[in-house]
């Protein structure tokens, strides 16, 4: 009778009991702007090897919750490709292309 | 004056002469109209990433210079006017582009 009244007593108390501890990973490293590290002022649109780092393997943009880039320098990025693909430097459309 | 660069993309049938006097019409064309040439590069015979005009690959030419504004609209009318020109874009450069514009050709130099 008293295992029951105690747990009664838990309830009211809201206490929550796991059967196993949470392992819930929590200190996962922080992204950074890769153009605000190492000091990059000017994203230029004539360097396809480097902007083809910042677009996916269809040739779209990566977002800035996948590359960690600042707003500032992610519309720097934005214009960059889409000059370099009006110059046909950089594909608008592709398949495979890492 | 402010500081400019264009890229463009001549068609790849045209002969050697021919891209010579297309290139030098141009430099002509802003000479004439009181710029000062910084730089002019030869890319060569580059693929294209996608065809334009049915064609894969272009002739690639870059010049930078200082000229007054006014003179681009002109300028840029005589590339869309000129049919061995496939593809053009000019830009203006701000500071940092002017700088890293520089450490390009220094770069450039010391690699030839």
């Amino acid at each position: 009778m008293a295992s029951i009244e105690q747990q009664a007593k838990a309830k009211k108390d809201g206490e929550i009991r796991y059967l196993t501890p949470l392992n819930i990973e929590t200190s996962k490293q922080k992204k950074y702007c890769r153009f605000k590290k190492s000091g990059i002022k000017y994203i230029d649109y004539k360097d396809p090897d480097f902007l083809m780092k910042l677009v996916n393997e269809q040739g779209k943009l990566l977002p800035r919750r996948l590359t960690g880039t600042s707003l500032k320098y992610q519309r720097k990025v934005a214009q960059a490709v889409k000059r370099a693909r009006h110059l046909a430097l950089m594909p608008y459309v592709g398949d495979m292309l890492k | 004056m402010n500081h400019y660069e264009t890229v463009f993309i001549l068609n790849p049938v045209l002969s050697e002469t021919q891209i010579e006097e297309t290139v030098k019409k141009f430099e002509d064309f802003l000479i004439k109209n009181g710029a000062k040439m910084v730089s002019k590069e030869n890319w060569g015979l580059k693929k294209l990433a996608y065809p334009i005009q049915h064609k894969k690959s272009g002739f690639y030419h870059l010049f930078e210079f200082i000229v007054d504004g006014s003179v681009i609209t002109p300028y840029e009318l005589e590339f869309i006017r000129d049919e061995r020109i496939m593809r053009f874009l000019t830009v203006k450069l701000d500071k940092h582009a002017i700088a890293w514009a520089e450490k390009r050709r220094t770069k450039l130099k010391v690699n030839a």
